[in-house]
């Protein structure tokens, strides 16, 4: 069966490179666009792998990560967090709300789908 | 346009609205609302156009975001002050960025170096708070934001980690493979990485050997699932980088205590396919030892541990079942990149609307194929009317019904293209400031009514008359900041733009509270010009208004900030050409307003139905002052040929429109037939002569040109009832047409 | 394909007075009765105005006169023939539709020196079939503006 990743992004543009890149490599992809509306649309869906940004409105990648990890079913479910190399401390701090690993940006979809696997159980 | 051509279009779509925000974010900082969400509203805007123009490898254009991100950061940790200078410099920034993205698209040549290189400048000043110049930041280059640098990025610092060039050497020398001593902390469960997957990862380097040692290994009564307990030695026959072995622990390095050493050679249990729970140890590695090395190869970029975050905290066995396994999901994913909220929203904070995009032809498309349905009801209506059917008959009654229906949908469908102005609007600061700056003035643009909704079409061709409009109130109607003050108003002159709906059209205000206009100087302009006689006596409005003539701007009068050479009467002409009229008021000393009245839309018209010659003609409402009965009496010939007629003790040219438009080659008796008077470009006014009125009604706007071709004198052509087409009147021509036969009697006339 | 291979055309023919003349029957959309139309004003005398083809805006050309024949007032009895010409809906008045033809493109014979200038500009080609003379029009220039764009 295909595993389903859900990616969380303001931006739409990085929502439209995710989606290419993860359906491309055979995954089901669902989309969310805040924090809040991950948080619920993960609750409604469920997901294998989450990818999420950390720059959002309403509710940032870490308030989001912090509230999937309080949820008993999905605190083992993979979680990667889209950020930029020079954010070390973010990704700490990413680390610290309980991320599984990091993408950073701009990615290839090879190194994408890469990271995916590595941490799809 | 392959899948990466359409993201990318996307994207700059994605920037336009990025940039909407982030200029009306920037205003609410103008206006002292500094509060930390808008600064971090204004901080992600920057941060999406960067991110979205590495992946495309926008150099320009993320080497300026990224020093405007930077700043935005340092405002938003509270680090430097949001200040009236930051915000004007953030302002300029924008405008900048705004260039960047248009020259990324190739829509304007790349932004004129010298002035991007100044804004850098000033955006870093401010982000280092006037120290010394950060030599650091030629090292730029280290953000990685050149596309596709994930590699670069990834094998950097661990590149950096592996340390002492034994190492190096070591691996050059096709080193047959590593002993990998891991240890993982609680706090790696914690994150939902997992020893098993990252073991088959490195299986996926190579062949390898796993054992575990479990002395530490509590009894089951005391163990708490997700504490490690376990330290795994795993020998890995390859010959990779050390790198290689490391990436694979990437994401827990901070994680695990992990030690990664040359292969000695020394045999281990096999790996298969899933690490056994419990293994003997099989080697007597001093691991204390190797932790403490292990400890001190610490990544430089990890921190100390931050405080384990809630769902590591040790919990009661047993461990929660796997993760779920998602329900099957039925719906394919949506090709839109709209998103899709769950079905029950309880968040407090208000939900987006749900949205989708549609193609504009799709949309247009279906107006059209409605605009046959409205005739098509119309001519239906007619034929049931002819065929004498009573008023209360079920047929009739059925078709009212259907009417009704018909106008609603008409209507409905119209709403798709409505657009509030606010995509017009939010242009407008940048160009105030650009040309508040150009003439050395103060002003304040305070906008009103932006949510206003109009058609989009007509919202698209507000963009030029109002532009023109603002820099004509700035450079004309706004005294200096010494004159003003002179005049005991504050130095900042204030622009009020505001949009509002009134009587099923769009009403656009522009006013300023400048100094008015100045009578004695247009009129003295108009009769230099020879546009009026000199012994005109004209009403305060009426002079007001001279300044719409053809001819009455000039270069004189009209700077190359205001005009560019194009004076008010061609905005008056792009105004009318929407089907729409302008006027100004103003009071000297005070200010001048400009409004503009404009249809909701482009697709249908309010007509008037006339008859001549036994043609039918729509005569745009709009245009229409007022129809009369030609009387004998206020009938005149100058030269005793070509009729005029008094309006409001006015003489306006006559023009029968049979005769202009060759339908008849003999004249109407003009008071046999019906004259209405219509206002032009310039205010002027002139009356067409018809033979009959028959109605007003709203006509679907049908274009000549799809088919033939631009026809003088006709604006574009409709369907009427009885399937018959009727032409649409194009005011302007036809009174413009006669006018060069006739001169300019209207205003010579004056009495 | 038909086309490819033998260059064998079907054609519709159509009177005007009393010549025949004929067009491609690819570029004919229908045929209908006249209906009057509405004049355009300070329009070329062949230009008969435009009629309402079911919410189109269809212009209509006296084919005779734009080819300096002599025309006579339209009557129920006359024909428009709803053409495309580059990319747009034109209607073609002309006397009657009087036959549907199979051609190949080898027996048309370039037009004869004796017709008229006019003529010639829109006539491609004229061949005969069953001893009638039938003259090949090419649409393409029947448009107004592109009449003016060549002068």
């Amino acid at each position: 069966m295909k595993k389903t990743v859900l990616t969380v992004d303001d931006s739409r543009t990085m929502r439209d490179m995710l989606l290419m890149a993860l359906e491309d490599a055979g995954y089901h992809v669902i989309q969310a666009v805040d924090g809040i509306d991950g948080l619920e649309t993960l609750a409604a869906n469920g997901a294998d792998v989450v990818i999420t940004d950390i720059n959002m409105p309403r509710m940032d990648g870490f308030g989001f990560i912090e509230g999937m990890r309080a949820d008993p079913n999905h605190r083992t479910t993979p979680c990667l967090v889209l950020t930029t190399e020079s954010d070390a401390e973010k990704k700490a701090r990413a680390r610290a709300a309980g991320a599984t690993g990091w993408i950073v940006k701009p990615f290839d979809p090879a190194k994408l789908v890469d990271a995916v696997r590595r941490v799809a159980a | 346009m392959d899948a990466f051509e359409a993201i990318k279009a996307t994207f700059f779509q994605e920037c336009d609205e990025l940039l909407a925000d982030l200029e009306s974010k920037l205003m609410l900082l103008e206006q002292g609302q500094t509060d930390l969400e808008t600064i971090n509203a204004v901080f992600r805007a920057v941060h999406s156009v960067k991110g979205g123009a590495g992946a495309f490898g926008l150099e320009a254009l993320v080497r300026f975001a990224h020093v405007f991100e930077t700043l935005m950061d340092e405002l938003r940790g509270g680090r430097k002050p949001c200040d009236t200078v930051t915000i004007k410099t953030l302002l300029r920034a924008s405008d900048v960025l705004a260039d960047h993205i248009q020259a990324a698209q190739g829509l304007a040549p790349p932004v004129d170096e010298e002035r991007s290189a100044g804004l850098v400048h000033e955006l870093e000043l401010l982000t280092h708070g006037g120290e010394a110049p950060p030599v650091v930041e030629e090292d730029e280059d280290d953000f990685g934001f050149t596309p596709m640098a994930f590699d670069a990025a990834l094998d950097e610092p661990l590149a950096d980690l592996g340390g002492s060039g034994e190492i190096e050497v070591a691996a050059s020398e096709a080193q047959t493979g590593w002993r990998v001593l891991f240890k993982p902390h609680s706090r790696m469960y914690g994150s939902a990485n997992e020893a098993g997957l990252l073991l088959r990862e490195l299986g996926r380097v190579g062949p390898t050997t796993v054992s575990v040692d479990a002395e530490n290994l509590p009894t089951l009564d005391i163990l708490v699932a997700e504490e490690g307990y376990l330290t795994w030695t795993i020998d890995l026959t390859a010959e990779v980088d050390e790198k290689v072995v490391r990436e694979v622990f990437d994401f827990v390095e901070a994680d695990c205590d992990l030690t990664v050493s040359p292969l000695g050679g020394a045999p281990a249990l096999e790996f298969e396919e899933e690490p056994p729970a419990v293994l003997p140890a099989s080697d007597d590695l001093d691991v204390a030892a190797l932790l403490a090395k292990a400890a001190g190869a610490a990544p430089p970029e990890a921190p100390a541990p931050a405080p384990a975050p809630v769902a590591a905290a040790p919990e009661p066995a047993p461990a929660p079942a796997p993760a779920p396994v998602p329900p099957p999901v039925a719906a394919a994913p949506a090709p839109t990149t709209a998103p899709v909220p769950p079905a029950q929203v309880a968040a407090p904070v208000a939900p987006a609307p749900v949205t989708i995009r549609v193609d504009l032809d799709r949309v247009d498309r279906l107006i059209n194929v409605v605009g046959e349905l409205v005739i098509q009801q119309a001519m239906l209506s007619q034929r049931v009317l002819e065929s004498g059917l009573a008023r209360s008959s079920g047929i009739a009654l059925g078709l009212e019904d259907l009417e009704l229906l018909t106008r609603e949908i008409q209507d409905s469908v119209m709403a798709i293209r409505a657009q509030p102005v606010k995509s017009v609007f939010q242009r407008m600061p940048r160009l105030v400031r650009e040309v508040a700056d150009m003439v050395s003035k103060q002003v304040r643009l305070v906008t009103a009514g932006e949510d206003t909704e109009v058609d989009k079409t007509v919202v698209e061709r507000l963009a030029e008359p109002i532009t023109h409009m603002l820099r004509n109130a700035i450079d004309h109607g706004l005294e200096t900041p010494e004159d003003r003050v002179a005049a005991g108003k504050p130095a900042e002159g204030t622009v009020r733009l505001a949009a509002l709906h009134r009587s099923g059209r769009i009403v656009i205000e522009i006013s300023d509270d400048g100094r008015g206009i100045n009578r004695e100087r247009v009129k003295k302009i108009a009769i230099d010009k020879g546009l009026i006689a000199p012994e005109a006596a004209l009403t305060d409005e009426q002079i007001d208004n001279l300044i719409f003539l053809p001819g009455f701007s000039t270069a004189a009068v009209v700077s190359d900030i205001s005009g560019r050479g194009v004076g008010m009467d061609v905005v008056k002409r792009s105004i009318q050409a929407l089907g729409g009229r302008i006027s100004i008021s103003s009071v000297p000393g005070k200010g001048s307003t400009f409004t503009l009245s404009l249809p909701l839309t482009l697709a249908v018209l309010d007509g008037m139905v006339v008859s001549a010659a036994d043609q039918i003609l729509i005569a745009p409402l709009p245009a229409i002052v007022e129809s009369l009965t030609p009387q004998e009496s206020d009938l005149h010939y100058v030269g005793g040929v070509d009729p005029v007629i008094r309006f409001r003790e006015r003489f306006l040219p006559l023009i029968d429109v049979a005769m202009t438009m060759g339908f008849r080659d003999t004249p109407v008796v003009p008071n046999e037939g019906v004259a209405v008077v219509v206002e032009t470009e310039g205010g002027q006014q002139a009356a067409l002569l018809f033979d009959a009125i028959q109605g007003q009604r709203q006509v679907v706007i049908k274009s000549l040109e799809t088919n033939y071709q631009q026809v003088e004198g006709v604006a574009a052509a409709t369907i009427l009832g009885d399937g018959r087409v009727a032409l649409i009147l194009d005011v302007d021509v036809l009174v413009t047409d006669m006018r060069r036969k006739s001169g300019r009697p209207d205003f010579k006339l004056a009495s | 394909m038909n086309e490819a291979n033998d260059s064998q055309r079907e054609l519709i023919a159509f009177r005007i007075g009393r010549q025949e003349f004929c067009v491609d029957i690819m570029s004919v959309r229908e045929i209908r009765g006249w209906t009057p139309a509405t004049p355009l004003p300070r329009s070329p005398g062949y230009m008969k105005g435009v009629i309402n083809l079911r919410g189109t805006v269809l212009p209509i050309i006296d084919l005779g006169a734009r080819f300096g024949l002599e025309t006579s007032e339209p009557t129920a009895r006359h024909v428009i023939m709803v053409a495309h010409i580059g990319g747009r809906m034109v209607g073609l008045l002309v006397d009657a539709v009087s036959d549907i033809l199979e051609m190949n493109d080898a027996s048309v014979q370039p037009t004869p020196d004796v017709a008229s200038d006019q003529v010639k500009t829109f006539v491609k080609g004229i061949f005969s079939i069953d001893g009638r003379m039938i003259s090949l029009i090419e649409l393409d220039h029947i448009l107004p503006q592109v009449e003016a764009e060549a002068a």
